[in-house]
Parts: structure tokens; sequence; C-alpha cells
């Protein structure tokens, strides 16, 4: 101890700071707040607006409170069947079509042409949001549960191949040297060096894509591309809040089902 | 059985890894190769099984001429070369099983690898083989869930099953703790001795490296700067192979705390290159 104070080193120490020039450090701050402040003030508020839809708003939620699950139950029953087989066969076709794409996106395994390709079609599948795709679909193959079918399955690909490309570039390539090096095929260092360092995550994305499928099945319903978007979008242009909110309540528990049965999966495979 | 002729390795950032070297390995010969960290001694081996590509020079493998290779010859060359890591590369998630069978990939179809169905022979070889580095009853344990000797005896076992002639060995012991490095070591002499293997041995440990293995080549700078019996390693040798140091006091106490750290992979190349 003594022998370092003799010594004279420096007592205090500071991190070398992230903007060396305060004054420019203290101008972006300002210029954050200023900006914000004026955002906020940009934003109009119609008050009298609000109140009017206070009323109806009261009256959806005094819905939730007495559901009718009997008056529409047929409509609900459609929708709901048609919800469900739009999210199945939409996360399959989605699957199906997501690894041949994902492996071409990789970049430790794909010529660079390839992947050029493969990160193309992902970046399309990504640019819009689901209603704008549905509306698309729609116009395109008429209304239905068929367009919502081609819907889900396209944001499955820019989802899934995305994520599933991304996790294929950060597998461990020693694993992957081990495996070539015994002579094998392309093919087949796919299969045992890439394919059981990517499962889980597989899996894992696959039943998480599962629950937002029926979430977004009732999303495009609303803009014509069937299921119980459908169904909903019906009961709330006829004012039939109970019905409305049967429908919600429905949509609801099926989240939390998937939700459950999704972290169950997860929690299996590692 | 092994000839490289002036063998030349220039990443593609301009290092250059290898300057021309010069070596044959005869048939059964296990010799060592040493040198400092990024003196090319990963890189060497990995341009005889073409992992890395060689900028320049050629390498033969009994008559063929493996740097001239490509496709479906190389992946049948490879076969004939078993290769052993550092930080053993099993396949984690796979069972010991399935790690010492991939060693047959190069020698069955994609479907039957993709079912797991290989021949009895190939079954019998992958049991017999495992029962020989002592994992006979650790078969269908996952490869995560054995110790470091344990695994790196079944990289051992997974280059075996290739029936190779040649055997590339990277850095065996530098994740084994000193009593393990021995075992693994001494196991891997005798499995040479009992099939008259070829290998290059890629070892840190210089104490080690005498104890094992008659032949040692130094590398430095991407240079052979010694080939020669391993109690020809005076402390001259040691000076022209890593550089000023007090060579007198390598004890094995020393050795022991010592240990190199794992040095970094070399840039191999995608396999990208070789899809389909």
């Amino acid at each position: 101890m003594s022998t370092v104070a003799a010594a004279g080193y420096p007592r205090a120490w500071r991190k070398p700071p992230f903007f060396r020039n305060r004054t420019l450090k203290w101008a972006l701050v300002a210029g954050a707040v200023v900006y914000l402040l004026l955002a906020l003030a940009s934003v109009e508020v119609n008050w009298a607006r609000l109140s009017e839809g206070a009323g109806r708003a009261a009256r959806l939620f005094s819905g939730f409170l007495t559901p009718d699950f009997v008056s529409r139950w047929g409509d609900i029953w459609q929708g709901l069947i048609e919800s469900l087989t739009m999210t199945v066969t939409s996360t399959v076709a989605g699957i199906l079509l997501s690894v041949p794409i994902a492996l071409g996106a990789a970049r430790n395994l794909a010529p660079w042409w390839l992947y050029g390709i493969c990160r193309g079609i992902i970046a399309l599948a990504r640019v819009f949001q689901e209603i704008i795709i549905a509306i698309f679909f729609v116009a395109m193959v008429g209304f239905g549960p068929f367009a919502g079918f081609l819907t889900l399955s396209l944001s499955t690909i820019g989802f899934l191949a995305k994520l599933l490309a991304d996790d294929i570039e950060e597998a461990d390539p020693s694993q992957v040297e081990a495996v070539r090096a015994t002579g094998a095929s392309w093919w087949q260092t796919v299969d045992y060096a890439i394919a059981s360092q990517v499962m889980p995550r597989l899996i894992g994305l696959s039943a998480y894509r599962f629950d937002i499928n029926f979430r977004e099945s009732a999303v495009v319903g609303i803009v014509g591309a069937g299921g119980i978007g459908a169904t909903l979008n019906t009961a709330l242009d006829r004012y039939e809040f109970d019905s409305a909110a049967a429908i919600l309540l429905i949509i609801i528990g099926i989240v939390m089902l998937c939700e459950y049965g999704s972290g169950l999966i997860r929690k299996r495979i590692q | 059985m092994l000839r490289i002729e002036g063998l030349v390795k220039k990443y593609r950032t301009g290092d250059a890894a290898l300057r021309g070297v010069d070596l044959e390995v005869g048939k059964g010969e296990v010799i060592g190769l040493i040198g400092p960290s990024g003196a090319g001694k990963s890189t060497l081996i990995r341009c005889v099984n073409r992992l890395v590509e060689p900028s320049g020079g050629r390498i033969f493998l009994g008559d063929e001429e493996l740097t001239a290779m490509s496709g479906g010859a190389l992946r049948r060359a490879r076969r004939r070369i078993g290769m052993i890591f550092q930080e053993y590369a099993l396949v984690e998630r796979l069972t010991v099983m399935e790690n010492v069978l991939s060693g047959r990939l190069g020698y069955v179809g994609f479907w039957a690898s993709y079912f797991r169905r290989f021949p009895p022979e190939d079954v019998e070889r992958a049991f017999a083989t495992l029962d020989r580095v002592g994992l006979i009853d650790h078969v269908d344990k996952r490869a995560d869930a054995l110790s470091g000797g344990q695994r790196q005896r079944v990289g051992i076992a997974r280059a075996l099953v290739q029936s190779p002639e040649l055997l590339l060995i990277d850095e065996p012991t530098a994740s084994l703790d000193p009593k393990t490095s021995r075992q693994v070591m001494r196991l891997l002499l005798e499995l040479c001795q009992e099939r008259g293997l070829a290998a290059i041995v890629n070892i840190h440990d210089v104490m080690l490296a005498q104890m094992f293995l008659p032949r040692i080549v130094g590398l430095r700078a991407g240079e052979v700067v010694y080939d020669g019996p391993a109690d020809g390693l005076t402390p001259e040798v040691l000076t022209r192979i890593y550089g000023e140091e007090d060579w007198s006091k390598t004890g094995p106490q020393e050795d022991a705390e010592d240990r190199h750290p794992a040095t970094p992979m070399p840039r191999v190349d995608e396999i990208a290159a070789e899809a389909p």
C-alpha cells in the first residue's frame, strides 16, 4: 500500500467521455428536447370528439361484461374455423418455403449470387405490413381466406427466413469445418453441422410464428381476407358490441393458449 | 506419403501466412509442428485438406495431387485425411455415436446419412473405435455432456472411423489439463502405431512435443526454420523458432502453469464455395 502511495500514482480515474466536445453534447441534448416539445405541441386533440367517443367506448367495454356468444355463434364458428385453417396452412407453407430460402440467405453457406437472390426475396416479403399485402392479395384473388393464406405465408417467409438465416450465419464454424473435413457433401454438412445447431431456434420461432399468424389472421380479415377478422368487422359495423366482445374474448383465449403451448415447446427443446 | 512443395498462402487482407513451405511426411511417420502463435501452423494443416485454399505450391497425398482436385474428387481425398481439433469441434447437440458416424459421411449417400442408416460395417467400426478410445459406455450421450478429455477422444474416434492414412492434428492438448494432455498424446501415438498412420501434430507445448514426437518441424512467420530430431531442439534452435527467451528455465513445472491460450482459428474458406 505505502509503496503505491509513495510512487505518486493518481487516485482518481474517470471513464473516457463518449463525446469529446462538451458543447456538442449539450447542443444535441437541447435539440432533442426542443424537438420533442414542438412535436407534442403539434398533435391536435379534439376534446369534443373525444368526449363523444368516450360514450361509445363505454358501450364497447360494457359489451365485454355481457359478451354474447349465442346469437352469432354460427358466424363466429365459421370465422374461427377459417382463421385456424388459415393459420395452420400458412404457417406450414411458410416454414417449408422459409427453410430453403434461409439456407440460400446465409452468407456462410451460399455463393454470393444465391445469397443476393434469397436476401432480396426476404426483403421483399418484409417491406410491406400484413394489411397492405392482404389488400393486394384480396384485389388479386378475391375476398376470402385464400387471400389471407397467401398474405400470412408471405409474411411468415419474411419473418422466419430472415431470423433463421441470421441464426445459421451465427452457427459455430468449427463444427461445420469438422464435418466438412470428413469428406461430407454440402447437404450432409448442412444436415449434421448446421441443422443440429439451428433446430431448437427453428422450432421455437415456428411456434412463435404460429401464434403471430393467428393474431394476424384476425387483422387481415378486416380488409376482406376472411376468417374471424371478417366476422369481427361485421359485428362492429352492425354495432353488435356484445358479439364483438365475444369474438375478442375468443381471440384472447386462443392467443393465450398458443402462447402457453409455444412456451412449453421452447422449454422442451434446447 | 505426404509431400508439400513450395506451399504459399496469402490471405485476401494481404498477410502472408505461409511463404514457401516444403515438407515431406513418410508413411506411418508422426511429426510435431511447433512455432509461435500466428506462425501458420493451423493454416498449413488446413491447406492439406483444402479447408483453406492455398495460394501457391503443390501438395501430394501418395501419387495424387490434392491441390489439383475439386468437387467429388476432393471429398474422396478428404476421406483419407482425418482431422482432430483443438476445441474438439464436435457437433454439440448430436450424440457421441452420431459424431463418430459423421466420420463416415464421405462414404455414404445423403439419404442414408439423413436417416442415420449407416451400413452395418460402419456401425460396427464405430462401436469398435469407441471401445478402443474407452467410450463404449457413452454411445448415446450428447457430445456436450462429456468432459474435455472424453470429447477429444470422440474427436479422435471420428477421425479414425474415416479409415484415414494421414491425421492432421491441430493443438490436440491446448484445451486440456497437463495429465489429460499426456494421456491424449499417448493415445494418439499408440493409435498411429497400431494403424500405421502418418500424422502432423500442431503443438504449442515444446516439452510435450519432445516427450512424444521423434521428429519436429519448427515454423516461424510462415517458413520452416527447423526440421530434425526432437533432441536437436537446443536453446539456439528454440530462439530461432520463437525468438529470444531464457530457455534454460523451461521445466515441466513452469510448463504446466504457462499453458498457452487457445489460438484464434485461421480464416477458413467458407463452405459456400462448395455449394451444389
